[in-house]
């Protein structure tokens, strides 16, 4: 039944040959059985046995809300729900349980979705492996666990793979069979590197498209909500619930599309795929080049047109990203002092210590760098220098996209990451910005140019670990992504079933 | 008002994830202020985020404009009373520099008993419009002054109570001294006056420490004080370092944008915009316009017209009055309201929009008043009652409590014989000494309540004197 999309429970659920709670139950099971990989942190399986007896009964009266009615899904823990607690995976936030529910949340639940948890990820999303978490590191599943080679022995202990991150266990609870989607944020690259680490489908939509209200922010004018899925007809479903105009979100418009229902039959003949010249950086494992090229010559034997485009300022934008990124960081994160919520320390002394020990304590090490950056960046003296910079090289990134697509190309195909994978030992070696470097390099710029991008899993790399490529859009044309997403989807056949295969054994030899 | 912490959104308490919306009404009223301040509006206006850390700042940042606020390069022009009898004022020009919008803070209370700070978030995140005006001041009296012509002008546009001890409106003061021919010195900032009186006061003091701290060989440290119970500016705390308020863009409001006629078709949302020239139809005669006017329609003095505009809805009345009465007499019918009707309100605290005596009964009054029907004596007394709320009608009250005036020749000099007999020592002294008549008219208005038409009296008393 886990195996499964979207489409198929909604038509058997309508069927009446599976429950919602049936599915439910099966989910948390799956859940338990695969609790070593860390993917879920708070559960909420009471509410979600309601509401999936609830969904039971809008299905058998015939007055399903949607076709997500009775299917469960995970919300990274950066999405405030009520009343269930929402820690950013940080000690700051480690009791904090928000009176209001983030509006895609919501949307969700309103279409029936049932929700099964939250998921693990870095501290304030500040990461890009789903490691620094209070909660630990969540694993990823393939080849789950994994036993290093040194000098062609096994190592000692097991090591394994890392699920990339931020939204690395909603990654992996989706990869997994735990829930049928999941929601993550995207600011650097968030959702697209753990589901390509993860085999799965994770879509950034346009800045604007879905509403931030109840995402605790990154930072604010890069963050996305967004989803991921086993396919992209799911993940087309899950937003088409969590799109449109939010009053409470003056940075959201309206939605320009009335359903993002895909038709199955799509052509791309006459589709001009763009390839990034400067994307053909040194450090591009040969599998992944190798994949992307044949993606590449897919597109072109199905009639597509395939160009090679230039993005010139794609070597700043990393740059540009870390200088944004850590000012607005330091900005969002000053309402953390310990007076009306989160972690307040013991210390009593006076008003200021009382902030700085209550930051200090509820931070990690990762947080408090990127404040300190971030309020150098800001400081009057340095502003024109650093932030003001960093904000013209963002409108120059901006207009190597619009330049592109004014141009006639419809999407730009790109790998999502520079390698198929690193284990924790790898990744843990190499300080937080060197790995966020290294692994937002193909991402981030399109959270500068607010555009939607979307990571597909195509091919398993030698070694047996997913590779995914990245499709990119101009603004408001999501639904243009995710249909040349899923016509390349149905070429690529993704032998996903691997996974399937190896999880279910995971389960047994509990 | 409400109990502490009574009235605090999600955002307000900068809850995680809550995300700041544009009040319409807000902007509303920083055009309509900007308008009546005769400002330049920037049709673009960007918002910023100003940094501190602080108990009652929730978010750490108090979001305001600062690149580009909604308005700037305005003026207000009035005049300056400065205390002396008769004064005439002089005609002074402050220059706006501009007008921003931002939110306000919460409130601090130090407890330092305890050692404890309390924090009362209910005033956090209300909406606030800063004016910033340049360094056109150079005294307390200056300021005061501005300070009130600014309270009236933005009563009457209704964008803001005005009221100065509740806080809705607040004086931040820079202050700083100079000798002549020297550029402008270190200044001070006085936080958060609360009247008008604390505006001169707290300037004025400011003036003589800066005066006696340079005179005496010192200098002035740029800080921010506030005004302590005994009037004297003191160093505020926490606030002494010099703060980098580390300002960025706002990234969670777009930028704001207002219409005119000719754009507002090409707004996104035209019901949702705002439209200055809409706006611009609906303001109300400003306080100086109405002045201007008044003495020019009724031929007062301008002092006349400034005590009947900043006295809240006097100048309303007094034209209502002037347009109802029998005997279009301007003289009689502005006493009337500066002298009786405006004793009587201060003597109970009132104002006008909180009289209970409708408009009706107060011309029945002074149409009485006119005709000689009644003295100015129990006219007063008759509007008294009327405060004091006697339901009777004024023809009532007049005829029961014996108030109409004495005015047919024949009764008055019954009335003055009267006098003369009871008094007849006093009749003897009037052929040496003619003052004697007024002690006589005393008695004679003191027998009759005050009813008797002095005039009258006195003419027809001179002629039974000199018999």
């Amino acid at each position: 039944m886990l195996r499964l999309s979207i489409k198929e429970l909604a038509n058997q659920l309508q069927l009446g040959k599976i429950s919602s709670a049936e599915l439910c139950k099966k989910c948390q099971d799956r859940v338990q059985a695969l609790e070593k990989l860390n993917a879920i942190v708070t559960t909420t399986f009471e509410d979600a046995d309601q509401k999936s007896q609830q969904s039971d009964r809008y299905i058998c009266d015939g007055k399903a809300r949607h076709s997500l009615e009775g299917i469960p899904f995970a919300a990274k823990d950066t999405f405030c729900t009520k009343g269930v607690r929402t820690s950013c995976a940080s000690k700051m936030l480690q009791d904090y349980f928000p009176p209001y529910t983030a509006t895609v949340v919501e949307k969700l639940q309103r279409c029936g979705a049932v929700l099964l948890g939250k998921t693990n990820m870095d501290e304030y999303a500040m990461g890009a492996g789903a490691i620094d978490s209070i909660f630990g590191p969540t694993r990823n599943p393939w080849k789950y666990p994994y036993q290093s080679l040194h000098d062609g022995k096994k190592v000692k202990g097991h090591d394994w793979f890392i699920s990339g991150g931020s939204s690395g266990g909603s990654a992996v609870a989706v990869a997994t069979g735990m829930v049928m989607g999941s929601l993550g944020s995207d600011t650097g690259g968030s959702i697209r590197i753990p589901a390509c680490f993860s085999g799965v489908v994770g879509l950034k939509p346009t800045y604007g498209l879905c509403s931030r209200l109840g995402l605790i922010p990154l930072v604010n004018s890069l963050d996305v909500p967004g989803v991921l899925a086993r396919t992209v007809d799911d993940t087309a479903v899950l937003l088409d619930a969590i799109s449109g105009e939010d009053l409470m979100d003056s940075t959201s418009v309206p939605d320009p599309c009335d359903s993002y229902i895909l038709p199955d039959e799509i052509e791309v003949k006459g589709l001009t795929v763009g390839i990034p010249k400067e994307y053909h950086s040194p450090g591009l494992q040969k599998d992944i080049l190798h994949v992307w090229s044949r993606a590449a010559d897919i597109f072109e034997n199905a009639g597509a047109k395939v160009v090679p485009v230039s993005l010139p300022h794609t070597q700043y934008s990393i740059a540009c990203y870390s200088v944004l990124c850590a000012a607005e960081v330091a900005s969002n994160m000053a309402r953390y002092d310990g007076i009306e919520f989160g972690h307040r320390s013991k210390t009593d002394s006076s008003t200021e210590a009382l902030f700085a020990e209550s930051r200090h304590e509820g931070f990690n090490e990762v947080v408090r760098g990127r404040i300190f950056a971030g309020n150098f960046f800001t400081l009057r003296r340095n502003y024109q220098e650093f932030f003001q910079h960093a904000q013209k090289v963002r409108r120059l990134v901006t207009d190597d996209f619009s330049k592109v697509f004014n141009n006639g190309v419809d999407v730009l195909l790109t790998p999502t990451t520079i390698c198929d994978g690193m284990t924790y030992e790898e990744f843990n070696s190499m300080d937080s910005r060197t790995q966020c470097e290294k692994l937002d390099v193909y991402t981030q710029s399109s959270n500068l140019a607010g555009v939607p991008a979307l990571s597909l899993p195509i091919d398993l790399s030698s070694r047996g670990l997913p590779i995914g490529l990245q499709l990119i859009a101009s603004c408001f044309n999501d639904k243009k992504l995710l249909m040349v997403a899923k016509w390349l989807e149905q070429q690529v056949n993704f032998p996903r079933h691997r996974l399937d295969e190896e999880i279910e054994e995971l389960e047994k030899k509990r | 008002m409400a109990p502490p912490n009574q009235l605090v959104s999600y955002f307000d308490a900068a809850l995680p994830g809550t995300l700041p919306v544009l009040n319409k009404s807000c902007v509303e009223a920083g055009v309509l202020t900007a308008l009546a301040l005769s400002c330049k509006i920037n049709h673009k206006s960007l918002f910023d985020r100003k940094h501190y850390f602080y108990a009652d700042l929730p978010a750490g940042y108090q979001i305001t404009q600062q690149r580009k606020p909604i308005a700037t390069d305005g003026h207000l022009t009035f005049n300056i009373y400065e205390g002396k009898k008769k004064d005439q004022g002089r005609c002074h020009r402050v220059n706006i520099k501009q007008i921003q919008l931002e939110q306000d803070s919460g409130k601090s209370l130090h407890d330092d008993i305890n050692q404890e700070t309390l924090v009362d978030l209910n005033r956090a995140g209300v909406g606030l419009m800063e004016l910033v005006t340049e360094p056109d001041m150079t005294s307390g009296a200056e300021a005061a002054s501005f300070v009130q012509e600014l309270q009236s002008v933005l009563q009457t546009i209704g964008t803001c109570d005005g009221k100065m001890a509740e806080g809705s409106l607040r004086v931040d003061a820079n202050i700083s001294v100079n000798k002549p021919g020297d550029p402008p010195g270190v200044r001070t900032e006085v936080k958060n006056i609360n009247s008008i009186r604390f505006v001169k006061n707290a300037i004025e003091f400011e003036i003589q420490r800066q005066i006696e701290l340079l005179e005496g060989g010192g200098s002035v440290v740029m800080e921010t004080r506030s005004l302590d119970d005994s009037g004297k500016t003191v160093p505020m705390r926490d606030k002494e370092v010099v703060l980098d308020y580390r300002f960025m863009p706002e990234p969670n409001l777009p930028p704001l944008i207002v219409y005119n006629d000719d754009t507002i078709k090409s707004a996104p949302n035209p019901e949702k915009a705002v439209n200055i020239d809409d706006i611009k139809r609906r303001i109300p005669e400003l306080p100086e316009q109405k002045r201007q006017r008044l003495t020019s329609d009724y031929g007062i003095s301008y002092s006349n017209a400034t005590v009947l505009v900043n006295e809240e809805g006097l100048a309303d009345l007094f034209e209502e009055l002037y347009s109802k009465v029998a005997t279009k007499d301007v003289k009689s019918v502005i006493n009337w309201c500066l002298i009786d009707l405006l004793q009587c309100l201060h003597d109970r605290n009132m104002t006008i929009p909180t009289s209970p005596v409708p408009v009706s009964r107060l011309v029945d009054v002074l149409n009485y008043l006119q005709s000689g029907h009644l003295s100015a004596k129990s006219a007063l007394k008759l509007l008294n009652m009327l405060f004091d709320k006697d339901s009777r009608s004024v023809s009532e009250i007049m005829s029961q409590e014996d108030l109409q005036q004495i005015n047919s020749p024949e009764e008055v000099m019954k009335l003055c014989e009267e006098v003369m007999d009871e008094e007849s020592d006093m009749v003897e002294l009037y052929q040496t000494n003619k003052k004697v008549i007024n002690r006589l008219m005393g008695s004679i208005q003191k027998k009759t309540k005050g009813r008797v038409d002095p005039k009258m009296a006195r003419k027809i008393m001179e002629d039974l004197l000199e018999r």
